[in-house]
């Protein structure tokens, strides 16, 4: 790693050590049924604005694949979608945990619950309708038509849902999404934020090497179908 | 491009009517779908489940009946199609094909439900609106999604894949119209209601509008 190119991986990682060390020894308001669990904030809120960010660079690449039907744009949606989906399921285990202490049960009836399950199945669903597809140009172009038309459609579902539903248990979504934010104690702020740029960039690490790798597994390939 | 989109909504139309098993399928489907929810239920009296399974049945129904837009033609003639007509011809006049199937799949529903289970619709009107919003879409939506899985190997599967976590929104936000007209005097903020029903089925109408030419060329 260079320090003048990676210099956001090195960030990412000075921001991830500030998080965890401080998130796990910075004094936390006693709030009641919380108490010191509130410290999953940092950890847990973050899955979700990494799976976001990656899911909108896999958004973004599809788009891009549209655009040219380049295999590297192709490569790119793919992977993030498969790093998002990580992300997703790691949202899901921390939050899972943190209901269980706070509200008393693994999995609760809550439209941020359901809209995390939602964005998950779609994606999975992603990965089946690339699975069917043996053709790699068809598969590229059809995947990403699809991964357009279910990111736009989970956007407007993750908007509305907390609307339709007639309650939430999560605190930001009974008036406006930026209550807790605006409500949230200002030490917490100062791991939160940082906390979230770190897990976000750490996101676009991973997926940058996922591409790397599976570039290299395509040249190998390559090479070895030339051999043989 | 108005008389190609009028000409290939003929060309379905007789189509269906030609060959009547798809259509008596579709509705013999509704029929033992919902005489299944009444034997299992026996008297429905809460109007919240009656509301629920009613839905449900409807979004089954409505899967099945898109989900062979894109197949019941060979691929040839889809060839053929494709030489004659403009991609966007094809995408709208589906979409207004199915929109009119689900309005008639979801009258009939509502018929045999009230047949077999009496119904609790106090606001005719909102009710009757989100059935109409709700088929256009249910149609706008899961006529690109049969786009996209007929361009597969197993169609039928991955249409329920596909399509479930994304109609979600559109499904929910319906139950919760019709919740409302199911209940007396809690018809405040019906038109907003409607208006994200509209909302729903308008952006995935555009977005198919703009994707299917790539679902298209082959």
């Amino acid at each position: 790693m260079q320090l003048k190119k990676d210099w956001w991986k090195f960030l990412s990682l000075l921001l991830l050590a500030y998080a965890i060390v401080r998130g796990l020894t910075i004094k936390v308001p006693d709030l009641p049924i919380i108490y010191e669990t509130i410290r999953n904030l940092f950890y847990h809120v973050g899955m979700w604005f990494a799976m976001m960010a990656v899911l909108t660079v896999s958004f973004i690449y599809s788009l891009r694949h549209l655009k040219g039907f380049r295999r590297a744009d192709d490569i790119v949606a793919a992977e993030a979608a498969s790093v998002g989906l990580m992300f997703g399921l790691l949202g899901i285990a921390t939050g899972m945990i943190w209901a269980k202490n706070t509200w008393g049960a693994y999995w609760v009836s809550d439209p941020q619950l359901n809209g995390a399950a939602v964005s998950i199945l779609a994606y999975l669903a992603y990965f089946v309708l690339r699975g069917s597809l043996d053709e790699l140009h068809k598969r590229g172009r059809i995947a990403a038509v699809y991964n357009i038309f279910a990111f736009v459609m989970l956007i407007v579902f993750i908007g509305i849902l907390p609307r339709v539903a007639a309650s939430s248990l999560h605190p930001s979504s009974t008036n406006d999404p930026g209550m807790t934010v605006a409500q949230m104690d200002d030490r917490l702020r100062t791991v939160f934020y940082p906390a979230l740029l770190g897990w976000i960039l750490l996101g676009i690490w991973i997926v940058q090497i996922r591409v790397r790798i599976r570039n290299m597994r395509e040249q190998l390939d390559d090479i070895l179908a030339n051999e043989s | 491009m108005y008389k190609e989109i009028f000409h290939l909504i003929r060309k379905d139309m007789l189509l269906e009517l030609r060959q009547r098993y798809a259509l008596n399928g579709i509705l013999l489907y509704i029929l033992s779908t919902v005489f299944v929810a009444y034997l299992s239920f026996g008297k429905i009296v809460e109007p919240a489940t009656w509301n629920a399974l009613f839905w449900i049945i409807m979004l089954f129904a409505a899967v099945n009946a898109v989900s062979k837009s894109f197949v019941q033609e060979s691929a040839g003639r889809q060839l053929y199609y494709f030489n004659l007509a403009a991609p966007l011809s094809i995408i709208i006049s589906k979409t207004i094909y199915n929109a009119m199937l689900m309005v008639m799949l979801s009258i009939l529903n509502l018929l045999i439900f009230s047949l077999l289970m009496d119904h609790f619709i106090q606001d005719w009107w909102l009710f009757g609106w989100t059935i109409i919003l709700g088929a256009i879409g249910f149609s706008s939506l899961l006529t690109m999604i049969a786009a996209i899985a007929s361009r597969t190997n197993n169609n039928f599967s991955l249409m329920a894949v596909l399509s479930f976590p994304i109609v979600l929104p559109l499904l929910l936000t319906l139950m919760k119209a019709s919740r409302q007209a199911l209940e007396v005097g809690s018809s405040t903020g019906n038109n907003a209601i409607l208006l994200v029903i509209l909302l729903l089925s308008i952006l995935p109408a555009i977005l198919s509008i703009l994707l299917f030419p790539y679902l298209w060329q082959d």
